[in-house]
């Protein structure tokens, strides 16, 4: 089973994390730049959460097999405090670099205006980089919320099939897809969606532009739900193929118009082996043939 | 014939230097990514990627010009890349110290230029990186011929702790030195009384014109201050 998780926050998780998921057949990754559970105070601290995101954490990834790349954005619930909100004005230039997949996450917390105008400003970045939007969906009020989310996609002209609408249950999944977007579930160990339910919504929706991520952070939350999903849908009949659709070629579909996905296997990468960053045996070479 | 991407935008760099912020970023999706020896150097820290070749090359045609005859070494050109490399991923950092690295090689950097002062402080700021391949290009050819001797040190022994092979460090027996060889020794003991391995490039810094002897079992006297 190969498994790209198109949202993980991989920043709050630990090497352990690593071993497991390629363990597991993950192979790439995306991590959304998001909220880290204490708010930032100003604009440089979400400018070293984004280089972090595009400079350690995917040099940390690769360390253990996996591909990593990122989406950019000041997130909702950030939008609303105006000593983060001059961020905008950094984020175009983080949307050229190397490994940026997509704007996000975008979208709504609280529904305040702040949000909106950021939501907004951020969605016609997103054409002007040609990105896809990667979109959060409330925790409150979801119902509302995701409506509003694709009424705000709508209006900013932005071909919906370009746009990811996140952490979606049954009572948001249909509206998103009769938009023509492509729609997410987060798969969590208690809260949001469980495997069972999403194998229930699949059988109900089909596999067509359906996207399952773990979304993992620092919270209770799982970086191996996409995997047992897939388990879950061969155990209910579901082919190989299906679940390589779901986990894999979707998420891959979605951010490859990005033009930026970078996908073959890490070079020099060996499992189970000690992450080294050049191998000795290239210097002794080196070094006997000069000897 | 100028027909390929790089050199496009070697060409865009030399007419309006304003675009190398987007070519440098755009480098590896254009102009091809990866290392030059997959299997001896998976990460390109000794012998470099495509990726860094083309960024190097955008620095050039910034300092050099695109006939390579020029060679504007100051203020403007170093704040030029000193946001290049504030603003810039892992890659792009890598991309501006191998190019200052190509301008060594391409008749030098003058030494108390303002590009010059600037890149030794970027220099610094990639010998405390904790990403090799960062560490490494703190010490190639630019780093050899203008890093401070303390610094340059420090990142030799810096990257033998992260197993990098010292072929990454420009001209290494040029620099070597008594403390140098103190550090390596100290390190060597160190790992011993763990009962951990020595890297096989500690004998580099030992015994450069004979690495086939083994490191000291034991610290050898200080021989610097």
């Amino acid at each position: 089973m190969r498994i790209f998780d198109p949202h993980i926050h991989m920043t709050s998780r630990t090497t352990d994390d690593y071993e497991r998921m390629y363990a597991a057949g993950v192979r790439a990754v995306v991590e959304p730049a998001f909220w880290l559970g204490q708010p930032r105070t100003s604009v440089a601290s979400f400018c070293d959460y984004f280089d972090s995101l595009v400079g350690w954490e995917r040099f940390r990834a690769e360390q253990f097999g996996i591909r990593h790349h990122a989406t950019i954005a000041l997130n909702p619930k950030e939008a609303n405090d105006p000593r983060c909100r001059d961020v905008l004005d950094e984020v175009p230039r983080y949307l050229l670099k190397d490994g940026v997949v997509a704007v996000g996450e975008v979208g709504y917390d609280s529904m305040t205006p702040a949000e909106d105008e950021a939501f907004a400003a951020q969605l016609q970045m997103a054409r002007e980089a040609e990105l896809p939007v990667l979109v959060h969906t409330p925790h409150r009020d979801k119902l509302n919320g995701t409506r509003r989310t694709l009424d705000v996609v709508r209006e900013s002209g932005i071909d919906p099939s370009r746009v990811l609408v996140d952490h979606l249950n049954e009572t948001t999944v249909a509206m998103v897809r009769d938009a023509g977007a492509w729609a997410g579930f987060s798969i969590y160990p208690d809260t949001k969606m469980d495997p069972h339910r999403m194998v229930a919504l699949l059988h109900e929706y089909g596999t067509e532009r359906m996207i399952v991520n773990s979304a993992a952070d620092w919270g209770r939350s799982d970086p191996l739900r996409t995997a047992r999903t897939g388990e879950e849908m061969l155990a209910a009949g579901f082919t190989d193929h299906d679940v390589d659709r779901v986990l894999w070629r979707n998420p891959v579909a979605f951010y490859g118009t990005s033009g930026n996905l970078v996908l073959d296997p890490v070079p020099g990468f060996v499992p189970g082996e000690v992450p080294a960053p050049a191998e000795f045996e290239g210097s002794s070479v080196l070094r006997g043939a000069r000897v | 014939m100028t027909d390929t991407w790089i050199d496009r935008a070697r060409a865009d760099v030399a007419r309006d230097p304003r675009t190398l912020t987007r070519l440098f970023a755009l480098a590896p999706r254009r102009a091809g990514r990866g290392p030059h020896d997959p299997q001896g150097d998976p990460h390109g820290v000794v012998r470099g990627t495509a990726e860094d070749d083309a960024r190097a090359a955008l620095v050039v045609a910034l300092v050099r010009g695109v006939d390579g005859t020029g060679s504007d070494t100051g203020d403007a050109t170093a704040a030029r890349l000193r946001e290049l490399y504030d603003r810039g991923d892992t890659g792009e950092r890598r991309g501006v110290l191998r190019g200052l690295d190509a301008l060594e090689a391409a008749g030098g950097v003058p030494g108390g230029s303002p590009l010059a002062r600037t890149g030794v402080e970027l220099a610094h700021d990639a010998h405390r990186a904790n990403d090799p391949s960062l560490v490494a290009a703190a010490v190639g050819r630019f780093g050899g011929r203008h890093l401070d001797q303390h610094t340059w040190r420090h990142t030799v022994l810096k990257l033998v702790f992260l197993g990098v092979p010292l072929d990454a460090v420009a001209g290494l027996t040029d620099r070597l030195d008594d403390e140098t060889v103190r550090m390596a020794s100290d390190f060597a003991a160190e790992r011993r009384a763990a009962g951990r391995p020595v890297p096989d490039d500690v004998d580099r810094i030992l015994h450069p014109l004979d690495p086939g002897r083994p490191a000291p079992t034991a610290p050898t006297p200080s021989t610097a201050e």
